[in-house]
């Protein structure tokens, strides 16, 4: 598998080279991912539906493309794997749930339409946490999703299908969505990168809603290059979503092709530490922060108190959000319809489509919100809430009055054991502590691999945190630091990852 | 209850004070809808004016209808309201299978309109001052029919069609302030203020707000309180009233029933209730015996609106003159009584006076045509002066027709009703059915000789100075010319021959 002729052991970036070039087809490198899926899926289960007809059919678009001379976009022929919360017109779109099940959405989401605008090739829609509410996967409808880099432990979540995609080598692309964490934290635990742009910088139209006002879509590689080309694909103002930023994207690909952080001002953030932080994520932490000093960058503590309470704020906001969101599944419309045999009216259809169609985590969150949300305690939840909001927003503001990023760890620990946390929400949402705040304030960060836990051989993730709109940042942060491990280790993480 | 139990209208004024709320939604007339672009068009085939935005489908997101806050914003300018600086969308939440979200798209606690008032005119004149509490926009919900059930309701049908091309229609609502002191004129304020919002709507051009076809419907909130007493009492709330005459019985009926219920001791249920237009009474519909929880919270999918004061003083300045305002100056213009210009208003007749004038006729033919003939033609086929099939300036024509002496007035009902059965233009109309006034001297001559001859004794009378015999002679003209010739003109000529002064 070390063979550097393996077609899905390239980079997005050199097998779009060698596509333009024309040293290989877009059908060959889809059907080398397509038989990559078929022999190590059935272990990782990254995928809940493998759309290999429409694959093959848009690779032999973009090799017929190139062949007639005609421009092909920068990623042109590359495999990706979409995340089942993207709507792709034809093709199955879950959002890992039952109540979805079956459902063939008429119209492709915007992120899915600019996709097939680059040439794209969409190899299928991978496993997630149901609605993407979880930070394991194992809330997904349809089975978990294991880690590559042990299958007995979780790929992250809600985007495990995505990173374990992209570990497992069934992908060099994937897209994820993240509300508090659901790209970052599974790239961390998959030794894969992740980015969570800048609250609207990537359409949210077709992307079926959690947390409307926390989510956002993002591009999932292996390397800082690669998520730099697809961020650029995906990203850009949409005038179907009125959230969407209509400003031009900030230079990512360039920055990603000019890591250094030289003469930076880098800030290490003070409450993410202590207890609950993994010793080996520590210390990987640690030599990052060593790093940045020994590429040339100055870095200083910063302190963000109102930090603590993000998480708090976090799980009212987001099932408020969802409370309202998820109300449109009512079996009236589409997807599953449970009791519709004459014998009960609408209402009690609905009541027994939700019992059977959603899962407990989402269960849960629905009944949170509506309570959060009722006359007489909205002021005291939701309210609260969305001050405590604010007052993250401002400890960034003057954090970044002082310091270009912010870096932490990603997540407190690494891959944790498939069914450990299942039933301890409590333990669960700590994954994503380190995370959270930038969906609260709109912000943009990224996760890439900082080495090894020294305890349990498992992969570690750094964070780095941009201002709003200076995306760019964390791809020419991330760049450098990317180069420098490299250097160090000799080989890209991945690749002391166990074979499947 | 039934109506023999009621109190008295005078009894229940002599005891106490109505107080009233009326809430108004009026569809807005944008070509596409609030959301999404999907067509508003009226009478599609069932969920084929729909898409994912409409439908709510998983992922699909909205996006704001600027030509609805336009029109949003100039109805509240023309009720005299403030227009917010910044305001957002709210999502109220409940579940009802017409409502593809389970939540609809509405405005809470920052209304884009607030604080304002409309000025309506009594029938005797005497204006009063509604005040308005606030105007904010949402979306209207999907249509269902349930199909097998004995009522219509939803409850005990067999199965329920659900039409997706209402949901996501533009909707204002515009609620007032508690309307007090309007006294025993309660009912005829509530439908005074429901005419007057009407002809402002249309006045502005935002929607047709036909009542009929449902573009603007009503809810009369209403509770009384003993004279004297400050606080109001619990209040009952009838919706869909969906006429102006409904709106002003619905409150009669109202006040007389909470009359019944408090002489007798009773408490009033806060409750919405039906009205029936064929018994004129309201029954129980759904008792509230808490406040919903509609668990509002600010819309997350939707920027806040910030309409910047340049374009809301654009938008002001750019008011068309109020319906009240320009009625006044007609009824001037014209000469007529306020009773008068309040028939012309019920008849709904203003703007094609107005046009019809505007084509070059005069103000009391142009009243006279369509008052008179026009107005009996479209209540004999029970439709909209508006919807005949004749244009002001197909009457515009007919009047000069008749000025210029080729028709007299007998003719040009006939070319009108020619116009109107789709002859074609006025003069078209005259051409086939061959209706111009005879007034070829020669033709008319002739017949006047002739009827001179063959009444000789009539003729002997009028030489002999009875000069008011000629009526006969003019008829038999008349009648001979198929009535197609000037009266004036042949009266002239026969005493032009006989050789009498007239």
């Amino acid at each position: 598998m070390t063979n550097t002729s393996d077609l899905t052991r390239l980079t997005a970036a050199e097998i779009a080279e060698r596509i333009a070039s024309g040293e290989t087809s877009a059908v060959e490198v889809t059907e080398a991912h397509l038989a990559r899926i078929e022999a190590v899926d059935e272990k990782v289960h990254a995928f809940l539906h493998v759309d290999r007809e429409g694959a093959l059919a848009r690779a032999r678009a973009v090799d017929a493309k190139r062949s007639r001379g005609e421009k092909l976009g920068p990623l042109a022929g590359v495999p990706l794997a979409l995340k089942d919360i993207f709507t792709t017109e034809g093709v199955p779109t879950t959002v890992g749930s039952r109540i979805l099940e079956g459902w063939i959405p008429p119209y492709d989401a915007t992120v899915t339409r600019r996709l097939k605008a680059a040439d794209v090739v969409v190899l299928g829609k991978t496993n997630m946490d149901e609605f993407a509410m979880g930070s394991s996967t194992e809330n997904s409808a349809f089975g978990p999703t294991g880690n590559p880099w042990d299958l007995t432990r979780v790929p992250g979540g809600s985007g495990g299908g995505s990173s374990a995609a992209l570990a497992s080598y069934q992908a060099p692309l994937a897209i994820g969505t993240d509300t508090g964490g659901s790209i970052r934290q599974p790239a961390a635990v998959t030794g894969t990168v992740g980015v969570k742009p800048t609250y609207g910088a990537v359409s949210r139209y077709g992307m079926v809603a959690f947390s409307s006002s926390l989510d956002q879509g993002g591009p999932c590689a292996r390397t800082v290059l690669d998520a730099a080309l697809l961020h650029e694909v995906i990203a850009g103002h949409d005038p179907m979503d009125s959230t969407s930023i209509d400003a031009p994207v900030p230079p990512v690909v360039e920055a990603a092709r000019n890591g250094n952080v030289e003469g930076m001002r880098v800030g290490v953030v003070k409450e993410f530490s202590g207890e609950g932080y993994q010793a080996g994520v520590v210390q990987r932490f640690n030599e990052s922060v060593e790093l940045l000093r020994e590429l040339g960058a100055e870095v200083v503590e910063i302190s963000c108190p109102s930090f603590d309470k993000a998480l708090a704020a976090y799980y009212l906001i987001a099932p408020s959000e969802c409370s309202s969101n998820l109300a449109r599944f009512d079996a009236m419309r589409y997807g599953l319809r449970v009791g519709d045999d004459g014998g009960h009216s609408a209402e009690e259809v609905t009541s027994l489509t939700r019992e059977a169609g959603f899962g407990p985590e989402v269960k849960r969150r629905i009944m949170l919100g509506t309570y959060a949300l009722s006359s007489g305690y909205y002021d005291a939840y939701y309210g609260s809430a969305q001050k405590v909001r604010t007052l993250i927003k401002r400890d960034f503001e003057a954090a970044f009055g002082q310091v270009d990023v912010l870096v932490s760890p990603t997540t407190p620990t690494t891959a944790f054991p498939i069914g450990e946390r299942a039933d301890d929400p409590m333990a669960m949402y700590l994954a994503d502590l380190c995370t959270i705040p930038t969906n609260l304030a709109g912000n943009a960060a990224m996760s890439l691999p900082c080495g090894l836990a020294p305890e349990d051989g498992l992969p570690v993730g750094l964070q780095i945190i941009a201002p709003a709109m200076a995306d760019d940042r964390l791809y020419r942060v991330g760049a450098a630091v990317e180069a420098a491990f490299r250097a160090r280790w000799g080989h890209p993480i991945l690749e002391e990852a166990p074979a499947l | 209850m039934t109506v023999t139990e009621l109190v008295s209208y005078e009894d229940a004024l002599a005891s106490y004070d109505p107080v009233m709320g009326l809430e108004v939604h009026v569809e807005l007339g944008t070509r596409t809808k609030m959301f999404c672009g999907c067509s508003t068009a009226l009478g599609a085939e069932p969920n084929t004016q729909t898409c994912p935005v409409c439908l709510g489908l998983p992922g699909s997101l909205p996006v704001v209808n600027a030509t609805a806050v336009e029109s949003t914003i100039r109805i509240g300018l023309a009720l005299n309201c403030e227009i917010a600086e910044w305001c957002r969308f709210a999502r109220k939440n409940y579940f009802y299978p017409d409502m593809p979200k389970n939540f609809q798209i509405s405005q809470y606690d920052e209304p884009i309109a607030f604080n304002g008032y409309l000025d309506v005119q009594l029938e005797d004149g005497e204006v009063f001052r509604v005040e308005i509490e606030r105007a904010h926009m949402e979306e209207d919900t999907g249509k269902s029919t349930h199909i097998g059930g004995a009522t219509g309701r939803i409850h005990g049908a067999s199965h329920s069609l659900l039409d997706y091309n209402r949901a996501g229609i533009p909707l204002v609502e515009i609620v007032t302030k508690p309307i007090v002191g309007a006294g025993e004129r309660a009912p005829e304020v509530a439908r005074a203020y429901v005419a007057e919002l009407r002809e402002l709507i249309r006045a502005l051009g935002v929607s047709e707000a036909r009542m009929e076809m449902g573009q603007m419907r009503c809810d009369v909130n209403l509770s009384l309180r003993p004279h004297g007493t400050e606080t109001f009492g619990t209040r009952s709330e009838t919706k869909n009233v969906n006429s102006l005459r409904s709106v002003e019985r619905a409150t009669r009926f109202e006040i007389q029933r909470h009359a019944a219920v408090l002489d007798a001791g009773g408490k009033i249920v806060q409750e919405t209730r039906h009205f029936h237009e064929d018994t004129g009474s309201t029954t129980s519909g759904r008792v509230k015996e808490e406040a919903e929880d509609y668990r509002y919270f600010p819309e997350p999918d939707l920027v806040p609106v910030a309409p910047s004061r340049e374009w809301v003083e654009k938008l002001r300045a750019e008011l068309p003159e109020l319906p009240r305002v320009r009625r006044n100056r007609l009824r001037e213009q014209w000469g007529i009584s306020q009773h008068e210009m309040q028939s012309v208003l019920n008849a709904g007749a203003i703007d094609l006076i107005v046009a019809t004038i505007d084509a070059g006729a005069p103000a009391d033919q142009a009243r006279k045509w369509w008052m008179g003939e026009l107005a009996r033609r479209a209540n004999e086929q029970g439709t909209e002066l508006s919807a005949l099939p004749i244009t002001p300036a197909q009457v515009a024509r007919v009047c000069a027709l008749v000025a210029e002496g080729s028709l007299n007035d007998k003719l040009a009902r006939q070319t009108i009703e020619g116009v109107l059965a789709g002859e074609g233009e006025p003069d078209e109309v005259v051409e086939k059915r061959g209706l111009k006034v005879v007034s070829d001297t020669g033709a008319l001559s002739k017949a006047v000789d002739e009827a001179i001859a063959a009444n000789e004794a009539i003729a002997e009378k009028i030489r002999g100075g009875k000069v008011q015999a000629a009526g006969a002679l003019v008829g038999a003209v008349m009648k001979a010319t198929r009535g197609q010739a000037d009266a004036a003109r042949v009266r002239e000529l026969i005493l032009e021959k006989l050789g009498v002064q007239g």
